[in-house]
């Protein structure tokens, strides 16, 4: 204990003695909550989103009302629920369903919702009378609300990734490792202090960035605090097991730059970090689905913008703790001092 | 005295190439053993094998006795031929971190008096020069008290005021009886600490004694040295047998003052003439044809 506890000790200071590191946390981070959001929140080339639950088979599009339409952008669902979350909180201004009854939802605190529901009554193409409306309750969810969670996630891939992994691979090349290595120090208590420091250390940032961004911004927190530390501590270690999966081995920090470019460009780019997969094709989600960031993103928006439970959120946390595991075992057993 | 160390067939396999071929040898405790050799001889993977740091194709290694265990790595001392250390971490802190990791650790003071740390004891272990790094890599092996100490090329690459003051160091953790492996390619280094040694050239030993035993086994002359440019005739056509080196002609005589007097009567310059006992290079160059800085 007292070897991993020094070695966590000696993690920490080096990191918060590296101005470069402790940039990017604290100022570079904001930022780009700030400047992404305000770019994300107006480049919107449609002016209304419709949703198209696929309920039935051989659907005609071309019978749709506004199929012609193109202010209006279409987004298939498979699933009713996922649909009617996104009417909930206007990130969809109405859903249909061309299955007997014809029906349709909108939610009614949504001024684009009830103009679209006027136009699908006065629409040309179809009798009115056959279509039924229900409503939906909720407050709009902006832009900025769904989108937080997707950028404390990414500042956490980003700083688990190259703050454990690379570092690693710095220290073999260097031959810091070969120097531990002639220590009595066990590898396993070499790697355990690491991961150790770095998850106290993306916690701690998270936090402070979470704390100032919501000072700042105000942003949607609906569920259990305690919940969403738990869904970031899960999530934290998913990530560190990947990285030190790929630290086992690895003794060039070329090599190792693109790989950790290689696990986190697809995650940037496919975890619904800055939007969402709806109108994705259905590979893709599946790909997305392979990700640990998808999952923490996704248990982590449960919680803010739905007040999920632990019981919502537990296949995310059950498919994160079945990556760690996995990965940290393989890391574990691959693992060498020197290449 | 019993042996600290015992190496026996020790050999080690690169694919094609045998780095280190039969090597036995023991270390006597207290002693400065070396293992001398140019690069590329063998020294580090032979003194890798011992530190259990690289696996041997074949061969034993017997500390105090017995197969190395646990206890080996916390009885014994490394300094590697090159080591960084950690980014942003003092010199300070680089030695509580490393003491921490051995049952037991001698005190800071005492490790900053035997290597001279004082000057720069709070500064980031990143930011030191040669002499200094090697002062601390020093500290961090002798952190756990060891029995023995292992030196891979300590001297490497450091000025020759560094080097010195690095030699003086060895002297003091010599003089607490302490056991000293240390491999180098640089002659007077092995020659001042040494106390026995191997030789080594393409992964065998092709010699081993005291340094001074291993030169009146070997030797029974006196060089001198003249310039080549001193030389108006052709050295070829002098009645002594030579040796060409690199910077001047060598000539080995039993009379010194026989040699002076004929060379006296030939006309030549003897403005460079130095008179100088065999080294440990001249000694490596006889059993292999090249020289130990080559």
């Amino acid at each position: 204990m007292r070897r991993i506890l020094a070695l966590w000790a000696a993690r920490n200071r080096e990191y918060y003695r590296d101005k470069g590191s402790l940039f990017w946390s604290f100022v570079a981070t904001p930022m780009i909550v700030i400047v992404l959001a305000i770019a994300f929140s107006t480049s919107n080339d449609h002016l209304f989103r419709a949703g198209l639950l696929l309920d039935t088979p051989n659907i005609n599009r071309d019978t749709l009302p506004f199929a012609k339409e193109p202010a209006i952008d279409w987004v298939e669902y498979q699933d009713l629920d996922t649909a009617l979350r996104r009417i909930q909180f206007h990130q969809l201004d109405i859903l249909i369903t061309t299955s007997s009854p014809q029906r349709y939802w909108i939610n009614p605190e949504s001024a684009k919702g009830r103009i679209l529901e006027a136009l699908l009554r006065n629409d040309g193409q179809a009798d009115s009378s056959i279509w039924q409306g229900q409503e939906v309750f909720g407050e709009k969810i902006r832009y900025i609300d769904w989108v937080i969670p997707g950028v404390l996630a990414m500042n956490m891939m980003f700083s688990g990734l190259w703050g454990i992994g690379y570092v690693i691979v710095r220290y073999r090349k260097n031959g810091v490792l070969k120097r531990l290595q002639a220590t009595p120090l066990k590898a396993w208590e070499f790697l355990f202090s690491q991961a150790l420091s770095r998850l106290g250390i993306m916690l701690a940032v998270t936090i402070i960035v979470f704390t100032i961004c919501n000072l700042f911004i105000g942003f949607r927190m609906v569920g259990s605090y305690l919940l969403l530390l738990l869904i970031a501590v899960v999530g934290n270690l998913s990530i560190i097991s990947i990285s030190l999966l790929m630290a086992s081995r690895t003794a060039s920090e070329e090599l190792a730059n693109g790989l950790l470019n290689l696990i986190s460009f697809p995650m940037l780019l496919l975890s619904e970090l800055w939007f969402s997969l709806d109108d994705a094709p259905e590979w893709l989600q599946d790909l997305s689905q392979l990700l640990p960031l998808t999952h923490l993103v996704k248990a982590a928006r449960g919680v803010m913008l739905e007040g999920d439970g632990i019981l919502q959120a537990s296949p995310q946390l059950l498919i994160l703790v079945l990556m760690t595991v996995t990965c940290l075992t393989l890391a574990g057993w691959l693992f060498r001092w020197r290449d | 005295m019993s042996a600290i160390l015992e190496i026996r067939n020790l050999s080690k396999n690169f694919r094609h190439l045998k780095a280190v071929d039969d090597v036995s040898f023991a270390i006597p405790r207290g002693a400065c053993f070396g293992l001398l050799g140019p690069n590329g001889a063998g020294k580090t993977t032979t003194i890798e094998m011992i530190e259990g740091i690289t696996t041997p194709s074949s061969g034993e290694i017997f500390y105090q006795g017995q197969i190395r265990d646990r206890r080996f790595l916390e009885q014994t001392g490394i300094q590697f031929q090159s080591t960084a250390l950690m980014d942003y971490l003092t010199t300070r802190e680089v030695i509580r971190l490393f003491s921490n990791f051995y049952p037991r650790a001698l005190p800071l003071e005492e490790l900053v008096e035997l290597c001279q740390l004082e000057e720069f004891l709070d500064t980031y272990a990143t930011r030191l020069s040669g002499g200094q790094r090697q002062r601390l890599l020093l500290a961090v092996a002798l952190i756990n008290d060891p029995e023995i100490l292992f030196l891979d090329e300590p001297t490497t690459g450091l000025d020759p005021q560094s080097r010195r003051h690095f030699w003086s160091l060895i002297s003091n953790i010599k003089a607490r009886g302490k056991t000293v492996l240390l491999t180098t390619h640089y002659m007077e280094e092995a020659e001042l600490l040494c106390d026995h040694m191997v030789i080594m050239d393409k992964g065998k030993i092709i010699a081993e004694g005291t340094p001074q035993g291993l030169l009146r086994q070997h030797f029974d002359f006196t060089y001198i040295c003249i310039d080549y440019e001193d030389f108006s005739c052709d050295p070829n056509n002098l009645p002594f047998a030579i040796e060409r080196r690199e910077d001047c002609i060598a000539i080995a005589t039993n009379s010194v003052e026989q040699t002076l007097a004929k060379l006296v009567t030939m006309d030549i310059n003897l403005q460079s003439l130095r008179v100088r006992n065999p080294s440990l290079d001249d000694l490596f160059l006889k059993l292999t044809g090249h020289s130990l800085r080559n």
